[in-house]
């Protein structure tokens, strides 16, 4: 079932390079459907009381040199697999309705790139995890150089250069941890049995040494995927360059694997570095929670302000994950689903936006939401969303993580909830510069068709079946989240970890040792 | 009165012989009966015979010839490696107008005197054949690299690798002559005994012997700082000679040195590994850096193998049985992407006016899909994605060096990697990002080094896209089931230790 699940799109995408290019479209979009099937189908059968792996593969891949093919779901991973299959359909059933050039290989490198990301949220073996990772980066290359959009004559780059400026940023942190991950392995065998497999790898532990640069190395390449403040210059060129079908699940999807791969990699195995560098983590996802946000407030051209609050967003996770609590934990993961979420629906919209208006630059747009009140009603979820409403699951989502970090680093919490306050700015002058105002001229108001409609409702559905539900998402990865948080923090069920920091400047006393004096 | 026929091991020369039996045959083929598929026919064949005799002699371990050579799992691997790549660059040379201007009887004879030259050379146990078969090796590449008669570069190339060639070579006869005067002996074993039993670590002799082999062997592997040669004289060869030069002679060098290194100065490791560990760095920037700006393919790839000659050197280093089955790996690899992009340089080269500038290839992927995903593949594999041989090979590696207390140089290759993407990729992006250029229109005067096409219809010959599919398809095929591969590179590991 699994092997189903991670293949599946790869099938399908060869075989449709061979068919017409009129059906290829439509074949992938059953492709990705049929693939999202399988997911939920897994979903239904989850066991959600259990924190281990379920519907396990493992064989050995390669022998020689201890590489397992080793798959796995558990509460960690399961929603994201949902969430990427389900943005996958979004985004190939967009790009379906549209006319492309070279449609095959267009619709082959989108289904390869969700076996990629697909096996990244899979990978239960170290390095087939960073196997999945690097591989996910092809297909987006060859998406966004060739069928990019050449920015020169705006003060940017052409689309080559904007993907190989991304691909080059992305491997640096990806090449890195691919020696990380061998001498994790290596440092960790002991001379003994040589094995890449993440649970092995755990218990057999790693001296603290090693874990410090080991560390760094693995955070480079999370960092720079998510991005992060500092290692997100890859970002503005590939954005705007990038073919907006794609960009919508590469912003909705590849962004998690980063917050994701702290969770499953980072802290399991390094333990003790994650202690020590916490709040250079947490220093890290505050800057981009507050650059993200600012620089969302000041670009007007609406890719960038939705990749910016990505920025934003994914700080707000970083810091969730490095509360080392389970609830900011649990707060990470459900906010990876929910940006997922609403950031691949902004990206569609926005693709709609562009068609009707020819322009990206957001003091060109406006007055939409009069001719096209269902485009605006969907658009406004979307955003409200975004800026975590009380009842929207992001702030559910955000609460936890605020929550995690006010127990444990209350200093960083406080900045933290900044960022809920501008968010709040950015999406609301994101919605009202393109559907609110006086129309300009040229400007063509139409309302969206059913076509774009049978895109955008599914996942603004999804938006608001978790608002009204979150526990369907935190019911089931608690248990696994504990787990992992667990392993950092020592103990089952953590009251007071971290003792030394309640010394600190950042650490709240009284809540870190439970509220007892 | 009685006579001791010295005991011949003819099974175990059987390649040589088959080798030896074909540059006669080839030669006389010529003189005879001079027809141009003659002897390309027979070459090939040569080659065939001798790669199921080695095939044949798989597992066997053996000294010939009084202790000369020694057949073992490691010099049938290389020595298959090389044949493969020689049977490759036939297929290359059909319609070449080096091998017709050269004529194609001798043209064929001289290269299968350096696959000669190479399977000796991976078998060498001694200095005396070490040298010889290093020798056998390069003289006819040096007349390869010439034998386009009425090309400047080509004779330019051949003329620059034979001095630098020569130069390589004294500085390696030197430091040999060093080595046996310090040691006392010419076999790799002696030598080995000799270093260990006489403690002579430190010795001034050796050291210096060391140093000078080293230089020597950097030359022939084009380790910078010594390899300045490399980028003309791969520009300037005929483009079927450069793929053999830039596959065989580099698996060839890199066995000898093997050799040489880990088993007769093994003794000694401690005081050259940290040495070729700095040529191993020195040579990924060098190369990865130099090949940024390159607008020639082949130029490109020149620099490009100077860098994979550093992540390959990383196998030396450590010494170690995972080292060597690393390096054997990484070379297989190694020889299917090179093998790849060096049929479609060949094929585009005959079908453009733009020779091997990167100009030849823009528009590829919508004009010939069948040339283009093979180099696509290539470039991919040579900057180390997944799913792709390269990748496999990278991990070997740095799984070796991490083992062997380098990950210094582990983290050199993964910056060296990061590097190389941008030339690598600046190749993919012409071929599917770049405009259509079609190569029949003709090219701005001045423009085109090249008069005319030589074969418009380059890209539709099976003796071109034939080659460039399979070896594509092996670098996929071993990137996602490396396991073939990892088994016959850890037999050749194995052997040696």
């Amino acid at each position: 079932m699994i092997n189903v699940l991670l293949w599946l799109p790869l099938a399908v995408g060869i075989v449709g390079l061979f068919l017409p290019k009129k059906v290829t479209g439509w074949w992938a979009t059953l492709g990705a459907v049929a693939t999202l099937g399988v997911a939920i189908g897994m979903a239904l059968g989850f066991d959600s009381g259990s924190s281990g792996l379920q519907y396990t593969v493992d064989t050995s891949w390669i022998p020689g040199l201890g590489v397992d093919y080793s798959l796995g779901i558990d509460g960690l991973n399961l929603f994201l697999v949902l969430l990427t299959t389900v943005i996958w359909v979004g985004g190939i059933a967009f790009a379906a309705f549209r006319e492309q050039e070279r449609p095959q290989l267009f619709f082959f490198l989108m289904l390869i790139a969700e076996t990629a990301t697909l096996g990244a949220f899979l990978a239960q073996d170290l390095l087939l995890f960073v196997l999945f990772f690097d591989l996910m980066l092809v297909p987006f290359y060859f998406l966004f150089g060739a069928w990019g959009h050449d920015r020169s004559g705006e003060g940017g780059l052409t689309a080559p250069a904007a993907t190989l400026k991304m691909f080059i940023y992305t491997l640096i942190g990806s090449l890195l941890m691919l020696v990380a991950a061998i001498a994790t392995a290596i440092l960790s065998a002991k001379g003994g049995h040589l094995t890449f497999s993440i649970q092995e790898l755990q218990q057999q532990g790693l001296g603290t040494g090693s874990q410090r640069w080991i560390f760094w190395f693995f955070a480079a390449a999370f960092l720079v995927k998510m991005p992060a403040f500092l290692l997100h210059g890859w970002m503005p060129d590939a954005y705007r360059a990038a073919p907006l079908p794609a960009l919508a699940v590469f912003s909705g999807v590849l962004a998690k694997v980063g917050a994701y791969g702290f969770l499953r990699i980072v802290l399991p195995l390094f333990p003790a570095a994650t202690i020590e560098f916490q709040e250079v983590l947490l220093v890290i996802a505050l800057a981009s929670i507050l650059y993200g946000s600012v620089m969302a407030f000041t670009q007007t051209n609406v890719r960038l302000i939705a990749g910016y609050s990505s920025v934003a967003q994914l700080g707000f996770i970083t810091a969730g994950i490095f509360a080392l609590r389970a609830d900011g934990a649990d707060g990470a993961l459900l906010q990876m689903v929910n940006h997922g979420l609403v950031v691949a629906p902004i990206f569609v919209i926005v693709a709609i936006l562009v068609e009707r208006t020819g322009t990206e630059d957001i003091r060109e747009m406006g007055g939409m939401a009069l001719r096209a009140p269902v485009l605006a009603a969907l658009f406004l979820i979307v955003a409200l969303a975004t800026l975590a409403m009380p009842g929207s699951a992001n702030f559910i989502g955000e609460f936890y993580i605020l929550n995690g970090l006010f127990q444990t680093k209350i200093v960083f919490a406080f900045v933290a909830i900044s960022g809920v306050a501008m968010s709040a700015y950015y999406a609301l002058r994101l919605y009202q510069g393109t559907m609110h105002n006086r129309k300009p001229d040229g400007v063509a108001s139409r309302e969206i068709g059913w076509r774009d409609g049978i895109v955008l409702a599914p996942l603004v559905l999804c938006i608001l079946g978790l608002a009204l539900y979150p526990q369907l998402i935190l019911h089931r990865t608690d248990p696994s989240v504990k787990q992992t948080v667990a392993i950092v923090t020592g103990g089952p069920a953590p009251k007071a970890q971290l003792a030394d920091s309640e010394d600190g400047w950042t650490g709240y006393a009284p809540l870190a040792s439970g509220g007892k004096p | 009165m009685n006579f001791n026929a010295p005991h011949i091991d003819y099974a175990g020369i059987s390649p040589i012989i088959a080798l030896t039996v074909g540059i006669c045959v080839v030669l006389l083929s010529a003189v005879f009966k001079p027809t141009r598929r003659l002897a390309p026919g027979l070459t090939l064949l040569t080659l065939v015979a001798t790669a199921g005799l080695l095939i044949w002699q798989w597992g066997e371990t053996k000294q010939l010839v009084t202790g000369a050579l020694r057949l073992d799992d490691l010099a049938i691997s290389i020595s298959l490696i090389a044949v493969l790549t020689a049977a490759f660059a036939v297929l290359f040379s059909i319609r070449e107008p080096a091998a017709e201007e050269a004529g194609s009887g001798e043209y064929h004879t001289l290269l299968l005197g350096s696959v000669l030259g190479m399977v000796l050379l991976s078998e060498a146990y001694n200095l005396v054949s070490f040298f010889v078969a290093l020798e056998t090796l390069s003289i006819p590449l040096y007349i390869l690299c010439a034998t386009n008669l009425r090309r400047e570069g080509s004779l330019e190339s051949g003329l620059k690798y034979l001095i630098v060639g020569s130069l390589g070579s004294a500085t390696l006869l030197y430091g040999m002559a060093f080595l046996y005067g310090g040691t006392g002996s010419t076999g790799f074993e002696g030598i080995a005994i000799g270093i260990a039993h006489g403690g002579l670590t430190g010795d001034p002799l050796i050291m210096i012997g060391i140093a000078m082999a080293a230089v020597g062997l950097a030359f022939k592997t084009s380790i910078a700082p010594f390899h300045q040669w490399t980028p003309d004289v791969y520009q300037g060869a005929p483009t079927p000679i450069t793929s053999f030069m830039a596959v065989a002679t580099k698996a060839a060098a890199f066995a000898v040195f093997l050799r040489f290194f880990d088993v007769a100065l093994g003794p000694e490791a401690s005081d050259w590994q940290p040495a070729l560990a700095v040529l191993a760095a020195i040579s990924i920037v060098v190369g990865n850096v130099g090949a940024l700006g390159q607008d020639s393919l082949k130029r490109l790839l020149g620099y490009s193998g100077i860098a994979q000659a550093g992540y390959m050197l990383g196998g030396i280093v450590v010494a170690s049985e995972s080292g060597v089955s690393a390096l054997v790996f990484y070379l297989a690899a190694y020889a299917f992407m090179n093998l790849a992009a060096f049929a479609v340089i060949v094929a585009r080269e005959r079908e453009t006016h733009f020779g091997d500038d990167i100009r030849a290839v823009r528009g590829l992927g919508a004009e010939r899909p069948w040339l283009a995903w093979p180099l696509t593949i290539a470039m991919l594999a040579l900057a180390g994605l997944p799913a792709t041989a390269g990748f496999i090979g990278k991990l070997y590696l740095i799984e070796a060096l991490v083992e062997g207390d380098y990950t210094w140089l582990a983290v050199f290759i993964a910056i060296g990697t990061m590097i190389s993407v941008a030339y690598y990729l600046r190749v993919v992006a012409a071929m599917w990002m770049g405009q259509e250029q079609p190569g029949a229109v003709p090219a701005i005067a001045g423009a085109s080094p090249e008069a005319d096409p030589v074969d418009p219809e380059a890209s539709r010959r099976w003796y071109l896209v034939g080659p460039a599919v399979l070896c594509a398809a092996a670098t996929v095929f071993f990137g996602v089931i490396p396991q073939p591969l990892v088994d016959f590179a850890s037999h050749a590991g194995a052997s040696l230790f």
